[in-house]
């Protein structure tokens, strides 16, 4: 039911204009606003805590909307982030987005690199051993990636006067966030797909649509089996009773989204021929975050090392291996 | 979302098939002897009737056909159990496989009482073994030019069919008992599906000459099998006639969507994992084996997603064939990859083993994307439940 109400207000707030209008430096306050104000940053929070107390499982297509939509806000991340804090702080209103990385240097300054959401979000959250710290970006200073339109941006703070600490939670940081991007990439790929496969049956040529003829059906064909995998595991990371992914199913989650997101994107460019890379046709407000958030918080490589060290680990056989997640 | 994509919604194995997994494991553990893993990955090629007597004895040949024809009645839930584990332990079960899997269901869908009481209470009592004939030296991925025909005939005063034609790539026909074959029963070439019908033919009758042929692995899984007047009952016939190609793809559905389709390499990943553990160079590995294990579960949780469907009684047919063509995909990148790592310090001692399972599957893997559908068959399939043809 929240899924339907958040599609909702993205459809109407969340337009592909809307979301270049924030990537090129416009105000996020009205989508911000208009999902701020309809309660969903607390949609995991227990009820004991004032929250929705919404399952995993329920939070997962809400998610995969704000992929679909590529949305310019860190809403999964504030979501989370509330959740990662839960009872142990009352987070101020803002955007909260999730640091990937945090260093302390020898002088005392801190930073985040490359942080997503990082050129627009009130406060970071940041692991720090077993807890966490937020951060106020204010008291930061921002540096764009250079890249256009790029949201991305690493943060420094001269020392960390301003950091809140959060004592437990930091552990379960970055099972979230893969999870989170796991769930952000399948949903931004379903709608790749969806674009390329009306795309094919809309674009003439030789007299007939794209789609008529099998070398086309082919690619399709494929990128419909990766964009159904990546579904499947980004879905088994949002599972359980208890309420933040298990760490090994967050990190198969965005191992197998992060791998299918350069052959879905590379084939969603390749049927739209050269449409597909203007700035003008929405293809791109996709793509760009398909690689973006394929390298946000672990690409396929990172994660894949870290499974593969628990199969080594393990005294079980591969296949039961895989059956006890 | 189109709806093959929505398709795929994660379903759970249900509580019950934890318990059952276990006799499995048990039963296995007392029953087969652990052979080196070259045999073992041989698996659903490996032909040992004693063995599927065993499974049989212990009520799990024909795990979902009725029980009153010696069937075990489980549904498709635990037949995904039975066959993860089978196939996870490389247990030779090729001899009742066709059967367990297709002819059985087949027989017990379209059959007559009559047939159904004949043929079931063996196929359950592995005393049965079936095959499939379907593919032609000119019937391939074009399977409804097929020219193997059966002519209506007397026998003895008794209508019946003349067979006559030839059959290709059957796997192990010079073992079995009974053939499924997909033949004219009518009308011509040009008729395309129609005209065909499914026969039963018991392959020790005369007319029946069954050669088989080797292969680059050294093996011979697969044979020709020709058919010189060869006479059938009219209960040879099964199901209507004319009918024989939607009944065939019915078969498929059986035959694309269990877990063999992601577990055909797993016999050599197992080995190869187990070698690393024992090796300095396995931090080389790391995140291949993480790879491998990503692509299992998530293609372990899709092939669960089409099971729950058959459960639910529907036809799968397209999400079926969308599993096969991933999981043969990984399938095949099993050996690829491995023969890479196993080449990537030529000082290291290689576990003879190990280069033994890895040239049979590497030999053997191509057959994964041509049996039982090739990947331009599936990937049309594909398309076509998109909406594109």
């Amino acid at each position: 039911m929240f899924v339907e109400a958040i599609d909702d207000i993205l459809k109407d707030q969340c337009t592909p204009a809307a979301v270049r209008a924030i990537q090129t430096g416009g105000s996020p306050a009205a989508l911000w606003d208009a999902l701020s104000s309809a309660g969903f940053l607390e949609l995991l929070k227990p009820e004991t805590d004032g929250g929705a107390g919404l399952p995993l499982a329920e939070l997962f297509p809400v998610l995969c909307c704000f992929g679909h939509y590529t949305v310019p806000v860190p809403v999964a991340q504030t979501i989370v982030a509330r959740t990662l804090v839960s009872s142990q702080l009352v987070l101020p209103p803002g955007m909260v987005t999730l640091a990937q990385t945090f260093r302390r240097e020898v002088n005392g300054t801190i930073s985040c690199a490359l942080t997503p959401y990082g050129m627009l979000a009130d406060y970071v959250l940041a692991r720090d051993g077993d807890g966490l710290l937020l951060l106020s970006c204010a008291a930061a200073s921002r540096a764009g990636t250079g890249v256009p339109n790029s949201l991305t941006a690493s943060l420094t703070w001269p020392d960390e006067s301003s950091a809140i600490r959060v004592l437990h939670g930091g552990a379960m940081l970055p099972a979230f966030a893969a999870a989170l991007h796991a769930a952000l990439l399948s949903g931004a790929m379903n709608r790749v797909f969806e674009m390329t496969l009306q795309y094919c049956n809309d674009r003439v040529q030789f007299g007939k649509s794209l789609g008529k003829f099998q070398a086309v059906q082919h690619q399709l064909s494929v990128m419909a089996e990766h964009t159904a995998a990546a579904a499947m595991a980004a879905e088994a990371a949002f599972q359980g009773v208890e309420s933040f992914p298990s760490l090994l199913i967050a990190a198969m989650a965005k191992s197998r989204t992060s791998e299918a997101a350069v052959l879905v994107a590379a084939t969603a460019h390749a049927l739209h021929g050269a449409i597909g890379v203007t700035e003008e046709y929405d293809l791109q407000l996709l793509t760009r975050s398909l690689h973006e958030w394929r390298t946000a918080h672990g690409s396929e490589a990172y994660w894949n090392t870290v499974i593969g060290q628990q199969v080594l680990l393990s005294d079980l056989s591969l296949s039961d291996f895989v059956r006890s997640l | 979302m189109s709806n093959l994509l929505s398709a795929f919604r994660l379903a759970t194995l249900p509580a019950e098939t934890t318990s059952f997994r276990a006799e499995v494991k048990a039963f296995l553990k007392l029953n087969h002897e652990p052979a080196s893993p070259d045999i073992r990955a041989r698996s659903w090629m490996g032909f040992d009737a004693a063995f599927s007597r065993k499974l049989a004895a212990r009520g799990w040949v024909g795990v979902t056909l009725p029980a009153r024809f010696g069937g075990a009645e489980l549904d498709a839930f635990s037949r995904f159990v039975l066959v993860e584990e089978l196939l996870a332990a490389g247990a030779p079960v090729s001899a009742h496989w066709i059967a367990d899997r297709q002819s059985g269901p087949l027989i017990n869908k379209f059959g007559t009482d009559a047939q159904r009481q004949f043929y079931l209470p063996k196929i359950c009592a592995a005393e049965a073994f079936f095959c499939i004939g379907m593919s032609e030296p000119n019937a391939g991925s074009d399977l409804a030019s097929v020219g193997t025909r059966a002519t209506p005939c007397q026998v003895d005063g008794v209508s019946g069919w003349r067979l006559n034609g030839r059959k290709v790539w059957t796997t192990n026909a010079q073992h079995c008992h009974y053939m499924i074959a997909l033949v004219r029963s009518s009308g011509e070439s040009a008729d395309r599906q129609k005209g065909l019908s499914q026969f039963i033919v018991d392959l020790s009758l005369p007319g029946v000459t069954v050669r088989p042929i080797r292969d680059l692995a050294g093996d011979a899984h697969f044979s020709e099998v020709f058919f010189d007047d060869v006479l059938l009952g009219d209960d040879a016939l099964i199901g209507v006639e004319g009918s024989g190609w939607a009944q065939v793809n019915a078969e498929l559905a059986f035959e694309r969507s269990g877990p063999e389709r992601i577990y055909s390499s797993i016999v050599l990943l197992e080995h190869w994992i187990a070698c690393l553990r024992t090796s300095a160079d396995a931090t080389s590995h790391l995140a291949t084996i993480g790879r491998f294990a990503t692509h299992l579960a998530t293609l372990r949780n899709m092939s669960i997603a089409v099971t729950s469907k058959l459960v639910n009684g529907e036809s799968p047919v397209v999400e079926a064939a969308l599993v096969k063509d991933i999981g043969t995909e990984f399938e095949q990148s099993i050996p690829a990859i491995i023969e890479a790592a196993i080449g990537l310090n030529p000082d290291a001692p290689v576990d003879a083993d190990l280069y033994r399972t890895l040239a049979y599957v590497s030999q053997i893997a191509p057959t994964y994307s041509l049996r039982g559908g090739t990947r331009e068959i599936l990937r049309g399939m594909i398309a076509r439940g998109l909406g594109l043809r």
